[in-house]
């Protein structure tokens, strides 16, 4: 720290703190204000229009692009969450059991399905499973094959976020239920798992928007153009017409959805903090 | 038949004994107070007494059933035990009502309406009557501490265990628990409190028990374990709660 000597008369004085954080701050403006006309100075716009806001092609993903591929994405979404919610509940009570065996079990399931990509959980899902059990039949046909792949994958870390949860809850609720008589899985049902789901709702809000991105996955099972997803949609959309458009439209798609969600989980987690 | 009889309790935490044999009883609308320094087992003691801690041997009968009987119903015998904690450990999640109704409901099976009648009259009791509708964070440590009382009277129990009931709450609301705590001793409830207030173990207690140690050092009526102990460790622990600057060290 160069204190003190700075305002000598024979030496220049250097530039004080505040002065020389102003000079770093115009610095940082100036580079930025340089990139940008870069790139809008080089970029060729008559084809970056063509390319990615080509309005007669967009009229062509319309209304499909809403009523099939956004449709399906909801649908393949919900219930993939529904399916990984109720796993992950169950797991995550395993994973607290006082029985070693469902400790064990849930403790390996979780590590399993966090360290597996979600694309090969669909692979084994669309080629592994029929291949080794030839009468094997989800219910919704493609639906209900999604929803338990895409289920799969979310419960190992909504298992996760759910133990967290209950282990947030303090241990005299818990106490305070059992000296009233409750049974341990009465104080679990009654007061301790409300408490836990309120501390990971923005967690599992989050969760849902991850979930939104992984359905587009989807395509590996091979969809037909009835049970198509936004990506999907999006890149056939834009292979056939040879232009980005289509894929702006779908990005845009998602974007509606996880967008307000991602508002959601910054508002509830503001709640949570005032409420502490 | 004692309310509450304790023979030779034992309780370990790994290597750590925290109690080394404890022998009490408290007779049925007795109010005993347990008093002891810090760390000398006293909550130990009253949480083994509602088997929130599980004894490593000795014997606990209330009112006349053994509840350290490996095939006694705990939930059961919980449920004639009422138990007020230090830190109130109210249901967040529910409004006081609900707090008061929802153990009446689940395991006593008594109907809506059946149990917001023993709820209500139980707030009155406590004077929180009008705060049926707010959730416990709304509330003063104070009025937590009464509406904890309330929910473990609505379960009808009989015999009332108090951990440090106001160690936790601001001076000024001490004596708003301590007076719903008296009038309780009033009317006859069988107590077991451990508890650092001497003013009330003096004027309210049957029975004061001394612990240090995990033992109990000294026993009998306050008139003469508080104003004219018989053991040193006794002396010592009260000369420093009772005047605690000039014995300061």
């Amino acid at each position: 720290m160069s204190h003190g000597q700075e305002v000598g008369p024979v030496t220049r004085a250097r530039l004080s703190p505040r002065k020389r954080q102003q000079v770093s701050r115009g610095v940082q403006y100036a580079i930025f204000a340089a990139a940008v006309l870069f790139i809008a100075l080089s970029a060729d716009w008559k084809a970056v229009v063509e390319n990615f806001a080509d309005l007669d092609v967009a009229k062509e993903a319309f209304p499909e692009l809403i009523t099939i591929a956004l449709k399906n994405t909801v649908i393949y979404t919900l219930s993939a969450y529904v399916v990984g919610f109720i796993l992950g509940l169950v797991v995550a009570l395993a994973r607290l059991s006082s029985i070693a065996v469902y400790r064990g079990f849930a403790l390996a399931y979780i590590e399993v399905f966090r360290g597996l990509p979600a694309l090969v959980v669909f692979l084994i899902f669309g080629f592994g499973l029929p291949v080794a059990f030839p009468g094997l039949k989800f219910p919704f046909d493609q639906y209900g094959t999604v929803a338990v792949a895409l289920g799969l994958v979310a419960s190992a870390y909504m298992a996760e976020t759910f133990r967290a949860g209950i282990q947030a809850v303090p241990r005299g609720q818990m106490e305070a239920a059992r000296s009233l008589g409750m049974s341990h899985t009465r104080a679990m049902v009654s007061i301790v798992i409300p408490q836990a789901l309120r501390i990971v709702i923005p967690p599992l809000t989050n969760e849902l928007i991850l979930l939104f991105k992984d359905s587009s996955l989807v395509f590996v099972l091979g969809v037909t153009s009835l049970t198509t997803e936004l990506s999907k949609f999006g890149g056939d959309l834009a292979t056939e017409y040879a232009d980005s458009t289509p894929l702006i439209l779908a990005g845009a798609a998602y974007l509606v959805i996880t967008l307000p969600l991602g508002y959601v989980v910054r508002r509830l987690e503001a709640q949570q903090q005032k409420a502490r | 038949m004692s309310a509450v009889q304790i023979d030779g309790l034992h309780k370990s935490f790994g290597t750590l004994e925290v109690l080394k044999g404890i022998d009490a009883t408290v007779e049925s609308g007795e109010v005993v107070c347990v008093i002891g320094p810090s760390g000398s087992g006293k909550s130990t003691l009253l949480r083994c007494v509602n088997l929130l801690e599980q004894p490593n041997s000795g014997k606990i009968v209330v009112n006349g059933v053994e509840i350290t009987d490996r095939d006694c119903d705990i939930d059961a015998a919980r449920r004639r035990v009422g138990m007020v904690f230090q830190q109130f450990n109210l249901f967040q999640h529910l409004t006081v009502l609900d707090n008061l109704t929802i153990a009446q409901r689940k395991v006593l099976k008594r109907d809506k309406a059946e149990a917001q009648r023993v709820a209500i009259e139980n707030l009155e009791k406590v004077g929180v009557a009008d705060k049926a509708k707010s959730y416990p964070a709304q509330l003063s440590g104070g009025q937590q501490q009464r509406v904890a009382i309330a929910r473990a009277l609505s379960m009808g129990p009989e015999v009332m265990l108090f951990d440090e009931p106001t160690s936790a709450l601001d001076p000024e609301l001490v004596g708003e628990v301590l007076g719903v705590m008296r009038r309780l001793a009033d009317e006859g409830m069988t107590m077991l409190v451990v508890t650092h207030e001497m003013q009330f173990a003096r004027e309210v207690a049957d029975k004061v028990l001394f612990m240090d140690g995990g033992v109990v050092v000294e026993q009998g009526p306050p008139s003469q374990v508080i104003a004219a102990p018989q053991q040193e460790r006794t002396k010592t622990f009260l000369a420093r709660v009772l005047d605690p600057i000039s014995r300061s060290e």
